[in-house]
């Protein structure tokens, strides 16, 4: 059974000691790095990320995406929601 | 043949072994049964050039190993030093005579992972299996300090004859360590492991009930615990794309500074390594003869050549072609289509039928007389 993270409007997502974003100059990427993990990133993935500073929550991070890319809110949240609980259950996001 | 530079790929990973010294003397070690001693060992300038060409070349990834690297005394350096050039920093580590206070430095320095070696799952098996007295205890200790730092934490176990009915209790471990990820790694028979295969070998039902239990407690564990294991060679039917492929996915620099495609490459006689003090190590990484003889498909014999599966396993394990069927061009014997996958079999299963063989414990002393 997948221990489901919960996600709610108020989780105030965080990329814990060990996870790293950062920009791969020698490939012209973004990319997640943890401990012998590695994530390429699209250009929202890495928008999403940005934002998990331990300091927006979910509401927030979802109301400035869909302000930055002109986007209904209702899809915005649905794919950021998606997005982390894929890497919250990979233990590359942590949750407060 | 070769493969033209612009379709090498550069490495993402960096092994960087830098010592071969070590407290524990486990029959199975990665580094080669010839130890290099300490006044053969790399400096802290030439390290920080390694590692700063390293993360030019586009590596993204560097593994400080050994031996115990925390046997050198300018880790510290070595660690700020990756922190400074973008290198992602995983320190693999015995766990023992590794004081809070220095883990905590190196933290400081910006270290970002912690892998730390467990030999078995209670203090008489791990430290028969590591040769020393009390590494057990050594090894609990410095994992609750990894936890009270805060840094993520691997835990890493070799699986062989002794230990491999303890699967389970090496899982429940992992948990109580507060362990992000598990690797359970079989012990690979080259060098030392060669030396020892007749004390290692597990019986295939014991392989076979092994992977049963990780593959419960991975589903079981999904979100809690990551677990990364790979099915042994010996019992295999398909061969494992070695390194990600031979010169494609990373290097290794050994304590005195030769750059290796693997870590047993040293193993293959003919093959010629380059050292870090005579030449940059991406010359090294994209034109070293030692990284262009067995990179691509070129190098390929039948059945590998026309086999569909040649770019996913490519050819599997070279060191393992040479020491079963003689010849490092050759396919992997772990393959199925390898003339030589029967002789594989049969020497596990001879080997696992045995009675349990004395370790030969790694150390220079066993290498050479002359310690």
């Amino acid at each position: 059974m997948t221990a489901a993270p919960a996600l709610t409007e108020q989780s105030v997502p965080h990329l814990p000691k060990g996870v790293r974003l950062r920009y791969d100059e020698a490939r012209g990427q973004w990319l997640l790095m943890g401990p012998e993990r590695l994530f390429k990133l699209d250009a929202i993935g890495v928008e999403i990320l940005r934002r998990c500073d331990g300091d927006r929550d979910l509401s927030v991070l979802v109301a400035e995406l869909a302000e930055s890319f002109q986007a209904d809110p209702a899809t915005v949240e649905r794919d950021v929601r998606a997005f982390l609980t894929e890497f919250v259950t990979r233990g590359m996001v942590k949750l407060a | 043949m070769s493969l033209p530079r612009t379709e090498i790929p550069a490495p993402l990973g960096l092994l960087a072994e830098l010592t071969h010294r070590c407290p524990l003397h486990c029959p199975y070690c990665s580094n080669p049964v010839e130890l290099e001693r300490r006044s053969g060992e790399l400096d802290t300038g030439t390290w920080t050039r390694v590692l700063s060409e390293a993360a030019a070349l586009g590596v993204l990834q560097v593994h400080l190993s050994g031996g115990e690297p925390t046997a050198r005394r300018d880790l510290e350096e070595i660690v700020a030093h990756c922190a400074d050039v973008g290198l992602y920093s995983n320190l693999i580590t015995a766990g023992v005579n590794l004081s809070r206070e220095r883990l905590a430095a190196l933290a400081d320095a910006g270290l970002d992972h912690v892998q730390l070696s467990i030999q078995g799952p209670e203090a008489a098996t791990n430290d028969l299996v590591a040769g020393l007295t009390g590494a057990f205890d050594q090894k609990m200790a410095l994992a609750g300090h990894v936890r009270d730092l805060g840094l993520p934490l691997t835990v890493n176990s070799v699986i062989h004859r002794h230990n491999i009915d303890q699967v389970q209790q090496v899982i429940e471990l992992a948990l109580r360590l507060g362990a992000h990820r598990l690797e359970i790694a079989h012990a690979q028979y080259y060098g030392w492991a060669l030396r020892n295969r007749a004390a290692l070998m597990p019986r295939r039902a014991q392989v076979e009930a092994a992977m049963a239990t990780l593959e419960a407690a991975r589903s079981e564990l999904k979100g809690r615990l990551v677990i990364d294991a790979v099915v042994p060679d010996y019992y295999a039917s398909l061969p494992k794309p070695c390194m990600g492929g031979w010169g494609l996915r990373s290097l290794n620099v050994t304590p005195a500074g030769k750059v290796l495609p693997c870590h047993a490459a040293e193993t293959i006689p003919g093959l010629s390594f380059e050292t870090v003090r005579d030449r940059p190590l991406a010359e090294i990484w994209y034109e070293g003869a030692a990284f262009q003889a067995f990179r691509g498909t070129d190098w390929m014999a039948e059945p590998c050549r026309s086999c569909e599966r040649r770019e996913v396993d490519w050819g599997g394990c070279r060191c393992q072609a040479l020491a079963i069927a003689g010849d490092a061009g050759k396919t992997d014997p772990a393959c199925h289509k390898s003339p030589h996958h029967a002789e594989l079999l049969a020497l596990a299963e001879a080997d696992s039928d045995r009675a349990p063989a004395d370790f030969a414990y790694r150390g220079f002393a066993t290498a050479k007389a002359d310690a």
